[in-house]
């Protein structure tokens, strides 16, 4: 993403990429994350604020449909991998899927039935379809959540920067009904409510749950879900290339010492 | 470096020999037995770091599609799936998507090389052919591999090029439903481009080795583009180029795994990671960076040329931009070879460079306003670079003295004679 970004201001400074920059949504400020950079990682504390402000905020209209509950503990087949998921045990992710209830079946009667949702089950959704979505939400349907951060340019940035952009309408502008202002949306009129407050969850950790804060935790966690193995990448990496710096100085020793003969 | 060494005495070699010669067929096309240029620039590494993406985009392909479903509500899941379940799925991914652009990345500039140093030029035009084959071939291989995650800009992308095809007089619907396999792009578009995005690599490697047999007949060109005058001037390819290549190909993919691991998206699109809705149109479609001076191409032709609709003229024009390269020899009608001694050509090719990467920008953008323009001005010139340019060089320019052979070059044994100054190389 830093990568990018660089790349990106080179070409801004350079007049190319101005014109697209104006003509889409305002660019929200860049914050400081730690997932960014060649090494960077989740914060394993915010990932879990985050998960909690999903939780609690979010998961009340938003699905995130790739998300089972034993991601949340990094779980691949039983494993448990630390560098996978959000530092939850296997007990405590059996505890937080024991708190939803899903329907399953037919059983051996051809009936349908509800158990208690198990650390393989995808996190539950809101609704049962978008019309129903649709329905309760004023005709907007809320996305899925699952690769948001991927899913839009600068995308934990931009996310961020929609938590926090609820504003007043300027007086000259004319908001749609149910509409409600925002900073760093295209367009401004965004049909979701205002969904963070100043101490809307209460942090186990003691951490003061204002909206910046929020804001940060659920980037991170949405960051995390949107690929969920960036710290293997990162960490295999800094192997590959470690070995190929290493490999390549040995081919061209080698290529020398052939060609050394040669006139 | 004969096949008196050890290896082609052991009895089993010569069993099998007797039989299949297969070790001295690979001797002759790869080994010691393939005399090479003693010149070659690192310029010359791109043809193998090709061949190398090729095998690397086949072997990480076969096993993206033993966990992929070509189907338009599991498709995009079951990327996902690859993505989160599979073990190392992300990264076999990630070689995949990044590797189609280093694939480009690594043929371009294999092509520029080629355009620089007059490859093309007597007595390699079929080689050369074989090559804009591949190349046509990569591309549609390559968008088809686009549309798979069935991602918005999947859909999107594969809506507005299949649609180009309606342009096409008379038959252009026609044609069109049928890359569709109905009336709109759908479950059998996806199902037909799976199998054809499978089949394609296929073919691209039978012309590659057709590709290579070409190359094999007059051997490599050279930094000098003159002729070899005998032994002296070349080398056999192993060791010499084996260990070269395979430097190339380590450096290579350090480059190339920096994307994979620390920019993985960095050349993908953001609205590719939102499920196709056919409702939902993306506000800008752009094709993936390396069809981006086509698109551009495409998109200059805001007005109609005679009869000629402006649709049908941008699609035209688009697939003349690459078919223009089949008649490439014939066009540039020096008969120096390489642009070091053509001291107007080198200017030109270098705004031959500045139009294409023009041409990229443009596609890349809007097509309105002063980005348009540039469109235009760079279409024009492409297409006058090789239309009027190459062919009047020809006549006009006076090219620098070229070397008597490529051992006195290499060796620094003083410029040439002068008699051989000005005539135009090699063959008389």
């Amino acid at each position: 993403m830093r990568m990018r970004s660089l790349v990106l201001a080179g070409a801004v400074s350079l007049g190319l990429v101005g014109s697209a920059l104006a003509a889409g949504a305002p660019t929200p400020p860049a914050q400081k994350w730690s997932f960014d950079g060649m090494f960077g990682t989740y914060d394993r504390a915010a990932l879990q604020r985050g998960f909690q402000v999903y939780k609690e905020v979010c998961s009340a209209c938003h699905a995130m449909s790739q998300i089972r509950f034993r991601d949340l503990g990094g779980g691949h087949g039983g494993a448990h991998d630390p560098l996978i998921g959000l530092g939850f045990t296997e007990e405590e992710v059996k505890a937080i899927a024991a708190e939803y209830k899903v329907m399953d079946g037919p059983n051996d009667q051809g009936e349908m039935f509800e158990r208690t949702a198990r650390p393989a089950d995808r996190l539950k959704k809101p609704f049962a379809n978008e019309q129903a979505a649709r329905a309760a939400n004023n005709g907007a349907y809320p996305l899925d959540l699952s690769l948001i951060i991927d899913a839009r340019k600068d995308g934990a940035n931009y996310v961020y920067g929609l938590m926090i952009g609820y504003k007043a309408a300027p007086a000259d502008m004319k908001m749609g009904d149910g509409m409600n202002y925002n900073e760093w949306f295209a367009g401004h009129q965004i049909a979701m409510v205002q969904p963070l407050n100043d101490d809307q969850v209460t942090y186990s950790d003691g951490t003061k749950a204002t909206v910046p804060q929020m804001a940060t935790d659920v980037v991170t966690f949405l960051a995390w879900a949107s690929e969920p193995n960036m710290e293997h990448r990162k960490a295999l990496g800094v192997k590959v290339m470690m070995f190929l710096v290493l490999f390549s100085g040995l081919l061209y020793a080698v290529k020398r010492k052939v060609w050394a003969n040669l006139h | 470096m004969a096949q008196d060494n050890a290896f082609f005495n052991h009895p089993t070699v010569k069993w099998i020999e007797h039989r299949l010669p297969i070790f001295s067929f690979l001797d002759h096309s790869l080994g010691s037995q393939y005399p090479t240029p003693k010149n070659l620039s690192y310029w010359w590494n791109f043809g193998s770091l090709a061949g190398f993406m090729l095998v690397v985009m086949i072997i990480s392909g076969v096993v993206l599609a033993m966990n992929y479903t070509p189907h338009v509500d599991l498709a995009f899941n079951s990327v996902e799936r690859i993505m989160r379940d599979v073990n190392y799925g992300w990264l076999i991914r990630y070689i995949h998507s990044n590797g189609a652009s280093m694939f480009f990345i690594v043929v371009y500039i294999h092509m520029f090389r080629g355009l620089y140093y007059g490859s093309y030029k007597p007595p390699r035009e079929i080689l050369w052919w074989l090559g804009v084959v591949i190349l046509l071939l990569m591309m549609a291989t390559a968008f088809m591999g686009y549309v798979l995650p069935w991602g918005q800009m999947s859909f999107w992308g594969a809506t507005v090029i299949t649609n180009l095809f309606s342009a096409i007089p008379l038959v252009g619907e026609k044609i069109v439903t049928l890359l569709w396999g109905g009336f709109s792009v759908d479950n059998p578009t996806l199902n037909r481009f799976f199998s054809l995005h499978f089949l394609l690599p296929f073919v691209i490697a039978g012309v590659v080795v057709l590709h290579i047999w070409a190359l094999h007949i007059h051997g490599s060109n050279n930094p000098l583009g003159i002729d070899a005058k005998g032994p002296q001037d070349k080398i056999a390819f192993h060791p010499y180029y084996t260990i070269k290549d395979a430097f190339g190909i380590a450096v290579f993919l350090i480059f190339f795994s920096f994307f994979v691991f620390f920019a993985p998206d960095f050349f993908g699109e953001p609205d590719n990671y939102i499920p196709a809705n056919p409702l939902v149109t993306p506000a800008h479609i752009v094709p993936e960076w390396y069809f981006l001076p086509y698109y551009a191409v495409l998109r200059s032709f805001t007005f109609d040329i005679l009869f000629i609709e402006a649709k049908l003229a941008g699609v035209l024009a688009m697939f003349g931009s690459i078919l223009i390269l089949f008649v490439l020899p014939w066009l540039d009608t020096s008969r120096v070879r390489s642009g070091r001694f053509r001291p107007v050509f080198r200017i030109f090719f270098v705004l031959f460079i500045l139009a294409c990467i023009g041409l990229g920008y443009a596609g890349s953008q809007p097509a309105e306003g002063w980005v348009l323009r540039i469109g235009q001005v760079c279409t024009l010139w492409y297409f006058l670079h090789f239309l009027v340019i190459l062919p009047l060089l020809g006549w006009f320019e006076r090219p620098k003295p070229l070397p008597i052979s490529i051992s006195q070059m290499v060796l620094g044994g003083g410029r040439m004679a002068g008699a051989a100054a000005a005539k135009p190389m090699e063959k008389a």
